[in-house]
């Protein structure tokens, strides 16, 4: 969709851009993202001709976009800016309304399309056509500032780090909302951000940037599975990378937190651990931490009222499959599913209990590919 | 005294109206004019930076010479009347019209000028539908500003035959009489006010309803 050719852009002597060579797919989410000054805002607003290279070429669907005025090429991309992107001296209805007044679209069919896009976000026309900006919330606000990229239905938009001023809650909800629309609408959207989780959330295709030049251009499971060197792996962040399970050992992912106890503990301090601990079953080790078994609820439950029992050693233990701490992530998972077990124990090379792997662990690692985990689990 | 000062008001009261006029014609042409030369020239200044700076300097120089003596130097080239009186009011309408306008202009956020042009706008076409309107509060208040500047200084158009409400305080002033004088200057100020009030209200109706809780004019 989007082609750069050798790009190289100065400012005054300075290179921004240095020779630069990049095909953006067409239908899919590109995200460039850099720490500030790498060149991604400079190089999204070259696709629209607000910045022109110093040097090569860049082409919108197999044309030089030289070769078209910047107006006519602009006005076939849509483009959504940082925050106050809406006109505050124009209500809601003309700020979507521009690009169509702009192309001389007859008035009804204006209309229509204005109304279609309120409804498409599920904001009733009827209450917000007449509005001004001012009379929105900032998220109200950047949800119109898209529709009105969107008006025209371009096949190509371009975001420049448009959620940035939002509060959390809303920018999640309104990066649903992009992400939901480009893929309904199948058109091409290149994003500018320096949030890698906003980027992992969103893009098909993430493109980091430094110092001008792409350091690394792939889709977010490669990036975060293979990073290119160290600058990517600095910037991904260290919690992200332990946190991807495609990867990652046992021992990265297990819970250590076993709850432990020994043949010659007492019957009712076991409970009482159990019950402190919160948890439906105590894992049986001997002197030097092996595992002996697993006494579970339903066995103390079964003995409970017929014998007096003083030691847990002396209630029936459930043998649990276990698994070592340096075997594959994945392999464990797919063994806790295939098994239908509610837990794996870990192991050492001596049999010693080291940890649990259960769903929860799974939900975790999933989680952590795509955000940030910022529980510490050790 | 009461009766003496109704008395001097009815006898004048034909003067009074026909100066009451004159003064709102003079003020009105030089505003005008005013605003016909300074809003098109506070605009092309902003396309024109390095000018712009010398520009205003010389707008503000010909602001401080006074009143008078302006008068004085064009009245060899124009000769007594309305004429020179709407020229010199006008040029000193100009500057705060074309200082407001053009700072109108050039502190637009410089966000809305490239949504406008990212989106498709020609310059023309972001001056009209976005600078002028997001400047207008600004302009409007050089606009009253300059209003109410030009009616009290037109009081003193009077000396070179330009009639209005200055000859009422000319003459009071030369008959050592004060109700003349009055009869004079209270109209006048009353013009200003009125006028500053009247702009202001236009401009409310003028100015969308998203833009008033900024500058309002």
């Amino acid at each position: 969709m989007v082609t750069f050719d050798n790009v190289t852009k100065s400012f005054s002597g300075h290179t921004v851009i240095s020779d630069l060579s990049l095909e953006i797919p067409r239908g899919q989410f590109t995200v460039l993202i850099g720490p500030s000054g790498c060149g991604k805002t400079t190089s999204l607003k070259m696709i629209n001709r607000l910045i022109e290279p110093s040097k090569g070429s860049i082409f919108v669907d197999g044309q030089n976009i030289t070769k078209v005025s910047p107006v006519d090429l602009r006005r076939q991309i849509g483009y959504v800016i940082q925050q106050i992107g809406l006109f505050p001296n124009m209500t809601i209805e003309q700020n979507i309304e521009v690009v169509p007044r702009l192309l001389k679209w007859p008035k009804e069919k204006r209309h229509q399309r204005t109304r279609e896009l309120l409804e498409m976000v599920g904001m009733d026309p009827k209450e917000y056509l007449g509005r001004y900006p001012s009379e929105l919330s900032g998220g109200q606000q950047q949800r119109i500032g898209v529709l009105r990229a969107l008006a025209v239905a371009p096949p190509l938009i371009l975001m420049d780090e448009p959620f940035g001023a939002l509060d959390p809650i809303t920018r999640e909800s309104l990066q649903d909302e992009v992400k939901k629309l480009q893929t309904s609408l199948g058109i091409t959207v290149v994003f500018v951000t320096h949030d890698i989780d906003e980027a992992v959330k969103l893009a098909d295709r993430i493109i980091l940037m430094k110092d001008g030049e792409i350091v690394q251009n792939a889709p977010p499971e490669t990036l975060l599975a293979h990073p290119a060197n160290d600058y990517v792996r600095e910037f991904i962040g260290k919690k992200r990378m332990k946190a991807n399970y495609d990867v990652d050992l046992v021992r990265e992912i297990m819970n250590p937190r076993v709850v432990t106890t020994t043949r010659d503990k007492g019957f009712a301090e076991s409970i009482n651990l159990m019950r402190k601990r919160n948890v439906d079953s105590l894992v049986v080790l001997d002197k030097e931490g092996r595992l002996e078994g697993v006494v579970t609820v339903e066995n103390l439950r079964a003995v409970a009222g017929k014998q007096h029992i003083a030691q847990i050693g002396e209630v029936e233990m459930k043998s649990v499959p276990t698994i070592s701490m340096n075997a594959q992530a994945r392999e464990a998972f797919d063994t806790l599913i295939t098994e239908k077990l509610p837990f794996l124990l870990v192991v050492d090379s001596k049999d010693r209990v080291k940890g649990l792997v259960s769903k929860t662990s799974l939900v975790k690692a999933l989680a952590g590919v795509v955000w940030r985990d910022d529980e510490d689990d050790e | 005294m009461m009766n003496k000062s109704i008395a001097i008001l009815q006898k004048n009261w034909p003067l009074l109206q026909t100066a009451f006029l004159e003064h709102i014609q003079i003020s009105f042409f030089s505003v005008v004019i005013g605003i016909i030369i300074s809003v098109p020239l506070g605009i092309l200044l902003t396309r024109l930076p390095r000018l712009a700076k010398r520009v205003m300097a010389v707008m503000g120089i010909l602001q401080t010479v006074p009143s008078m003596v302006m008068f004085g130097l064009l009245l060899p080239v124009t000769g007594i009347g309305k004429p020179t009186a709407v020229i010199v009011l006008t040029v000193y309408s100009i500057l705060p019209i074309l200082r407001n306008t053009y700072t109108g202009i050039t502190e637009v956020s410089p966000g809305y000028i490239e949504a406008a042009t990212g989106m498709g706008m020609n310059s023309l076409q972001t001056l009209f539908r976005v600078e002028l309107p997001l400047a207008l509060p600004v302009i409007v208040t050089g606009i009253r500003l300059s209003s109410v500047y030009i009616i009290s200084w037109a009081t003193v158009a009077a000396i070179i035959g330009g009639g209005g409400l200055g000859d009422v305080i000319y003459t009071g002033l030369d008959r050592y009489n004060h109700t003349v004088v009055l009869m004079g200057a209270i109209p006048a100020s009353l013009l200003a006010i009125a006028t500053s009030f009247v702009i202001g209200r236009l401009a409310r109706l003028a100015i969308p309803r998203g833009l008033r809780r900024e500058g309002n004019a």
